[in-house]
C-alpha cells in the first residue's frame, strides 16, 4: 500500500542499521514514548536488530495503561446502574476495574457499545432521545480534536442525552515526569509522530532547552522507526541536543491549528492522576464549564480519587521505563491477555501485550 | 489508540456545515466514512492521516519522496564506505 510498504523496505531497513551500528560508540538510552512505536520495535524485531549499545526503554505511551482505576469503576457503575449506554474504544473494555471491567459489566446487562469514533457516540445519542449516551473519552493529544468534536456536534444538534468522561492525558507533561524523575536514564527521545500531527513540533522545545536532551519526532514503520533512532544517536555522539522531525511528510510544525483550536475551545489543562505513576501537574484536558451539560463528571457529579495502588501489577515501574515487561514477576505467569493483572496486558498499546504477543511466538 | 494509516481520499461532499465535512477514505480498498473538518484543504486523490473518523493531515509526497531518496543514497554510500574498509 502506498506510503507503508516503501516504509518497510528491508534494504532500507539494513542500510539504518548499519549506518547506527557505525555511529554510536557509547551506551545510549532512547525511549520512545508512544505504545504504537513500543508494537513497531518489538512486532519488527528491531530491538534485537539494535546494537548493543542502543537501548530502547518503552514509555508511558498508553492511554489506557495510565486511565485511573477509578475512571473504570465510573464507567462500570454508569452503565450498570444509570440506564446508560457506555460507548467506548475496544481497547478499553477488558482493563481492570476494581471490581470488574467494563466487558464484565456488558455480561452482567450493562449496555457498553465498542466504537470506532466519537462521532458515532452522537448518532447513537441522537437516534435514542430516550437513553443517556455517554462516550469514555480516552486518548492522547491524537484523539483529542474527535472527542472536542464530538462535543461541538452534540451541543449543535441540541442534544441533552449526549456526554463524554474525559479521561485524556497529554504527553509534553509525562516526558517532563520522566525527566524529573531523579532515576531516569533516558538520553533521548522519540516524540509520537501522531500526537504531533495534531500539536505541531513547539511544544517540545522547552524540554530539550531544560533538559538538553534530543527529541526526534518520529513515525511508526521500521523505516521510521530506525532514521529516527539514527537521528537521536547522531545528535547524541556529537553532543547535541536539538528538536528534529523524523515525519516530515506527515508532521508539520504547527500541526493542525483547526483541531488545536477545537482542543482549546472545548477542554481545559488540569493536574491528572496517571495510572501507576501518580499525579503530573497539567496533564490531562477537561471539559470546559461551558460544555458542562456534556461533561459526565459534571452531569453525574462524579470524581475522581487517586489510585490506591495495592495490586500486584507493576505497570507503573513498566511505563516509567525502569523495568522491561518480561521482569515483571507476572509476566506470563499470572498476567496474560486473557487474564490481566493490569491494562499494559491488554491494550493495543501496552508494552505488556507487545512482548507477550510477539516475544512469546519467537 | 494513536495509531493512523495514510488512507486515499475518494469522495468528499461539498458542505456548509463547519463541524461536518463528509468524505470516504480508501485504506486499501476498504471504505471509510471520515469527517473532514479538521482538513478542508484535502482533494480527491490526495494521501491523508485518519484517525477515530477525522482526517488530521495530507500526506506531503514530496516529503516522502525525499525521505526515501536520501535515505536509498545514504544506504548506497555505506555500502561504498563498508566496501572501501575491507579493501
Ligand atoms: S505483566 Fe501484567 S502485572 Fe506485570 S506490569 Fe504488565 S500488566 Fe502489570
Amino acid at each position: 500500500m502506498k506510503y507503508l510498504s516503501e516504509y518497510r523496505d528491508a534494504n532500507l531497513v539494513d542500510a539504518l542499521l548499519r549506518k547506527i551500528k557505525r555511529t554510536v560508540t557509547r551506551q545510549w538510552n532512547i525511549m520512545e514514548v508512544c505504545g504504537g512505536q513500543t508494537h513497531g520495535l518489538v512486532r519488527h524485531g528491531i530491538l534485537e536488530m539494535l546494537p548493543e549499545k542502543v537501548q530502547m526503554i518503552h514509555g508511558p505511551g498508553c492511554p489506557v495503561c495510565v486511565t485511573p482505576v477509578s475512571l473504570i469503576d465510573k464507567a462500570v457503575e454508569l452503565c450498570l446502574h444509570q440506564n446508560v449506554i457506555l460507548c467506548s474504544y475496544g481497547d478499553m473494555l477488558r482493563v481492570p476495574g476494581t471490581e470488574m471491567s467494563l466487558q464484565q459489566a456488558r455480561a452482567k446487562g450493562g449496555d457498553v457499545k465498542i466504537l470506532y469514533s466519537p462521532l458515532e457516540a452522537v448518532e447513537i445519542a441522537r437516534k435514542n432521545p430516550r437513553r443517556e449516551v455517554v462516550f469514555f473519552a480516552v486518548g492522547f493529544e491524537t484523539t483529542a480534536p474527535a472527542n472536542a468534536l464530538s462535543v461541538v456536534r452534540a451541543k449543535q444538534l441540541q442534544l441533552s442525552n449526549y456526554s463524554i468522561l474525559s479521561a485524556h492525558v497529554l504527553v509534553p507533561p509525562a516526558m517532563e515526569a520522566i525527566m524529573n524523575d531523579e532515576e531516569t536514564q533516558v538520553s533521548g527521545f522519540l516524540a509520537a509522530g501522531h500526537v504531533c500531527t495534531v500539536m505541531g513540533l513547539r511544544e517540545y522545545e522547552p524540554l530539550v532547552e531544560k533538559w538538553k536532551v534530543p527529541v526526534v519526532v518520529t513515525g511508526f514503520e521500521p523505516v521510521d522507526l530506525l532514521e529516527g533512532i539514527l537521528m537521536v544517536v547522531t545528535q547524541l555522539e556529537k553532543g547535541e541536543y536539538r528538536l528534529e522531525n523524523q515525519y516530515k511528510r506527515v508532521v508539520n510544525s504547527d500541526g493542525n491549528r483547526s483541531a488545536v483550536g477545537l482542543i482549546g475551545q472545548v477542554f481545559e489543562y488540569r493536574e491528572r492522576d496517571w495510572r501507576g505513576i501518580g499525579e503530573i501537574p497539567s496533564s490531562g484536558l477537561f471539559v470546559k464549564d461551558e460544555f458542562r451539560d456534556f461533561d459526565a463528571m459534571a452531569k453525574y457529579q462524579l470524581t475522581v480519587r487517586p489510585d490506591q495502588t495495592d495490586t500486584e501489577c507493576l505497570s507503573g515501574d513498566v511505563m516509567k521505563g525502569k523495568i522491561k515487561p518480561p521482569e515483571c514477576p507476572h509476566f506470563g505467569e499470572t498476567c496474560t491477555p486473557e487474564h490481566p493483572l493490569g491494562a499494559p496486558m491488554v491494550s493495543s498499546e501496552g508494552a505488556c501485550a507487545a512482548y507477550y504477543q510477539y516475544s512469546m511466538k519467537s | 489508540m494513536c495509531l493512523a494509516i495514510p488512507g486515499k481520499v475518494i469522495s468528499l461532499q461539498p458542505s456548509s456545515d463547519k463541524t461536518n465535512i463528509p468524505g470516504k477514505v480508501s485504506f486499501g480498498g476498504i471504505l471509510r466514512e471520515v469527517n473532514f473538518c479538521f482538513l478542508p484543504e484535502a482533494g480527491i486523490g490526495d494521501y491523508v492521516l485518519v484517525h477515530v473518523g477525522v482526517a488530521l493531515s495530507k500526506v506531503d509526497e514530496k516529503e516522502a519522496m525525499e525521505t526515501l531518496n536520501y535515505l536509498q543514497e545514504m544506504g548506497e554510500l555505506d555500502e561504498l564506505d563498508s566496501e572501501q574498509e575491507k579493501l
